[in-house]
């Protein structure tokens, strides 16, 4: 009986976060990866300005002329620069930002190595 | 000889850390985007302001011309200030000033103009702002010096006595 119980709660916490991953549109996505100009530090989808309401009635027409996420992200950075998208291309201006968590990550690994094994 | 070597590499870690930190720390934190010039001016279809008619690009901007395409509206306190500048600029027999009226209602646009007088020789409507978008435009007012349908400068905010010399030094 209790198996069953956990069986039902199972079904219907992976039902319903199904439902909320559905309801999160490709608009929502989007809107979430742009940096509103007006008000820097929000996104395109928290802000309420008209900048941003704009940006979101063009991403609307954009997906329903049926343009593809990436094709809408390299529209926004043509007009607007790299800095728009939240998610940085990897280029020489951004190299050190991708390679610098790597980077600790080895030298924190060195440190550990260092520490346990090399010293016995 | 060994041991020193990690205090050594935090020391200079932490300075170049520093270092970077400090020079940040001047930077203006405000971005504005510096792109958008000598690029091709955008295509797009919009309704001329007070009638229906459909106009497109390549019908307002022609070769060979010097072109203003200033972005108001009559919300826009900072579009005020810049009117006497426009009204200015519209004797240049040389210039051609084409308005986009950015998400205005039509009433109170009309009556922007009537009190200031109207310096445009067009106006089309931006009614849900996508045109500026595609201008690479992102606020109001913003200012675009066009030459043979090319973007050759532009001016962020109200046009004041020093963007104006920039406008004079261009169209010489």
């Amino acid at each position: 009986m209790k198996l069953i119980k956990y069986l039902v709660i199972i079904f219907f916490m992976f039902n319903l976060s199904f439902s909320i991953a559905q309801s999160k549109d490709l608009k929502t996505k989007i809107a979430k990866n742009l940096r509103c100009l007006i008000c820097q530090g929000q996104s395109v989808h928290d802000s309420d300005s008209e900048f941003a309401n704009s940006l979101k009635i063009l991403i609307e027409k954009k997906i329903g002329e049926g343009e593809s996420e990436k094709q809408i992200y390299d529209f926004f950075r043509d007009k607007y620069g790299e800095w728009i998208l939240y998610d940085p291309i990897f280029n020489k201006k951004t190299y050190f930002l991708w390679l610098l968590p790597i980077l600790m990550f080895m030298i924190g690994g060195a440190i550990i190595m260092k520490k346990f094994f090399i010293k016995k | 000889m060994k041991f020193k070597f990690f205090p050594i590499t935090l020391f200079i870690f932490f300075i170049i850390v520093f270092s970077i930190f400090y020079k940040g720390l001047k930077n203006s934190n405000i971005y504005t985007p510096n792109l958008g010039l000598q690029k091709d001016i955008p295509f797009f279809e919009a309704t001329v302001f007070n009638s229906n008619k459909r106009v497109n690009s390549d019908e307002i901007f022609d070769h060979d011309q010097f072109y203003l395409m200033n972005i108001w509206a009559s919300w826009c306190a900072p579009c005020r200030e810049e009117h006497p500048f426009l009204m200015d600029l519209k004797k240049r027999e040389k210039l051609k000033i084409i308005g986009l009226n950015y998400k205005d209602k039509k009433r109170s646009a009309k009556n922007f103009l009537l009190e200031l007088k109207n310096p445009y020789d067009l106006i089309i409507s931006d009614n849900d702002g996508t045109i500026a978008i595609n201008w690479g435009a992102y606020g109001v007012p913003e200012t675009f010096i066009i030459y043979n349908r090319k973007i050759i400068d532009k001016i962020i905010g109200p046009i004041n006595d020093n963007t104006i010399l920039k406008i004079n030094e261009i169209l010489k």
